[in-house]
């Protein structure tokens, strides 16, 4: 598949925004060292700014954008329309969650207790439907599989937690029980993402044979029928060198796993300061944003077959 | 109702007359137009309902070309409909037919993405997804003499090699091509229930090649001339 630079946009985003915001009501939930007024109202802020950003990159995409209120009205069958509804279903919760948090001055409470948790499972739903969008699809193997949701969700929730240790540092906390939550996150998402790679060596699934019916021969392609690129080359054709794709590999875990882990540890063991939470926090997101580009560079619709692959 | 098409690769000739007689019927029909990009520049392209691709099947001298024409296969399972967030695509109960209402479109690609036969295009200039109608604005045209009420593609295939009917009714010309030439579905194993089915090739006699001739020496040089002069 085609990466696009607007979803990849979309989904690093508002994956860590949705992340940030369900650990920062999990933490304040539990009484978590460093929840103060300014970490939870920073916290509230990067949440929601960096899924609206998300939000709005993704209509980029869309060819006839002047359509896509219509996108909520498919909540039964679609994936991508409950994706919207829940999006849209959380701005309330969230907005009075932080609302009542600023005007009980950050007592507990239990109705803002009640709304942040109902804020949260919005969030959990709508990051389970940003992963089901690709996993529901059989036409891409490498999609249609439950490590697909758990990943989003994994990686949302880890790079959400290293924005929120960022953050209560930055706000004169020490973070100690957040960075141990964050760390173990970090560790299991990664290594989901790397039975998630090794999964995907495995080819299963149609061939050019089963896309033909001529399952008793070879079938090679003589000819595409078309001179030109298409929609269908230029929205599925997308082939990286497959070393490219493993040295990104590499990428991916030291980056987006590896060094963010080791960074929440030290502050596990009471070391470090914002500055460099904030250097941890960017080398998360920019290592998950490999791992999205790797999600779709490594991406092979079954229409390949047609055009002339062997398997996908 | 189950409206389809059968094709049969024993006598489709490749010709591509029939992706051509669908761009030109339904560029002014109800998902029209198919637009065309640059179509007197260097590389032409275009939104097309319908593609023919040409396939080699098993190793020389026990090979065989097919071509391939593919357009919409109309399922029974179309994931397409059901991954579609606006409603635009749709499926008819009464017939079967998967159409796109231009007016709800979002252009979001994602059904292109569920379709595993390539058979929805985006067209870039109204941003809107297009694919086969099975030429609904032809098949229902009490206007039409009866022959016509099929789709375009059908009725200009110089080969005979596509037929639309009724899958549902056992005793359809289409419903007896099936069961008498073995038709099949395409990719079965994806569970999306395509309509539309193929008719392998027939068995014939192998045409024996040890008693060919080699080429005569006239022969060689017209084929050297040939080759060496400019067309
Ligand atoms: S061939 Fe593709 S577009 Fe047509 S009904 Fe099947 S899945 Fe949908
Ligand atoms: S491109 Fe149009 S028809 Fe296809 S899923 Fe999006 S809104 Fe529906």
């Amino acid at each position: 598949m085609h990466p696009a630079f607007s979803v990849i946009f979309f989904t690093v985003a508002s994956g860590a925004g949705y992340g940030l915001f369900m650990l920062m009501v999990l933490a304040r939930l539990f009484n978590a060292e460093g929840m103060n007024m300014g970490t939870m109202l920073s916290a509230g802020m990067l949440a929601l700014v960096l899924i609206s950003a998300g939000l709005l990159s993704s209509t980029f995409h869309l060819a006839n954008p002047k359509n896509a209120w219509r996108a909520f009205f498919r909540f039964r069958t679609s994936w991508l329309s409950r994706e919207g509804v829940f999006a849209v279903l959380f701005y309330p919760f969230a907005l009075l969650y932080l609302l009542l948090l600023w005007v009980l001055d950050n007592q507990n409470s239990t109705i803002m207790s009640g709304i942040g948790v109902l804020a949260l499972l919005l969030a959990l739903a709508t990051v389970f439907s940003t992963g089901m969008i690709y996993a529901c699809l059989k036409t891409i193997r490498q999609w249609n599989t439950a490590l697909t949701p758990a990943n989003y969700l994994l990686i949302g929730l880890a790079t959400g937690g290293v924005l929120l240790v960022m953050l209560i540092m930055m706000n004169g906390g020490r973070g100690s029980s957040v960075a141990w939550l964050a760390g173990t996150l970090l560790l299991i998402a990664g290594i989901t993402k790397a039975v998630y790679y090794f999964w995907i060596r495995t080819v299963i699934g149609p061939s050019i044979n089963t896309a033909t019916g001529f399952t008793r021969a070879q079938v090679r392609l003589l000819d595409t029928g078309h001179t030109a690129g298409t929609f269908l080359t230029d929205e599925f054709g997308y082939q990286a060198d497959p070393q490219l794709l493993d040295s990104l590999k590499y990428m991916v875990f030291i980056f987006g796993f590896f060094l963010p882990a080791c960074f929440m540890a030290a502050v596990f063991a009471g070391a470090g300061g914002w500055g460099s939470a904030l250097l941890a926090a960017l080398c998360a997101l920019g290592g998950i944003g490999v791992e999205r580009w790797l999600f779709f560079a490594e991406a092979r619709h079954v229409v390949n077959l047609y055009h002339g692959a062997q398997r996908t | 109702m189950k409206l389809g098409l059968v094709i049969d690769l024993d006598v489709c000739v490749g010709c591509h007359a029939c992706a051509v007689s669908c761009k030109q019927w339904n560029t002014s029909g109800t998902t029209g137009p198919l637009t065309d990009y640059h179509p007197y520049g260097e590389d032409p392209s275009g939104v097309w309902f319908n593609r023919i691709r040409h396939y080699e099947v098993g190793d020389y001298p026990n090979n065989k070309t097919i071509n391939f024409p593919m357009s919409c296969m109309h399922c029974e399972q179309a994931d397409c409909v059901d991954v579609c967030p606006t409603g635009a695509s749709y499926k008819r109960a009464e017939d079967g037919v998967v159409l796109i209402d231009q007016d709800k479109c979002m252009g979001c690609n994602y059904c292109s993405w569920a379709c595993p036969y390539g058979a929805r295009e985006l067209d870039r200039e109204s941003g809107t997804m297009k694919k086969c109608t099975l030429c609904i604005d032809r098949i229902y045209d009490e206007r039409l003499d009866p022959v016509d009420r099929q789709p375009s593609c059908v009725i200009t295939c110089p080969a005979h090699a596509r037929h639309f009917g009724d899958f549902d009714d056992p005793d359809s010309p289409v419903s007896r091509l099936v069961r008498e030439r073995a038709g099949y579905q395409l990719m079965p194993e994806l569970g999306y229930h395509p309509a539309n089915q193929y008719l392998p090739p027939r068995l014939t006699r192998p045409v024996p090649v040890e008693d060919v001739k080699g080429k005569s020496l006239i022969h060689s040089v017209r084929d050297w001339v040939n080759k060496a002069v400019v067309r």
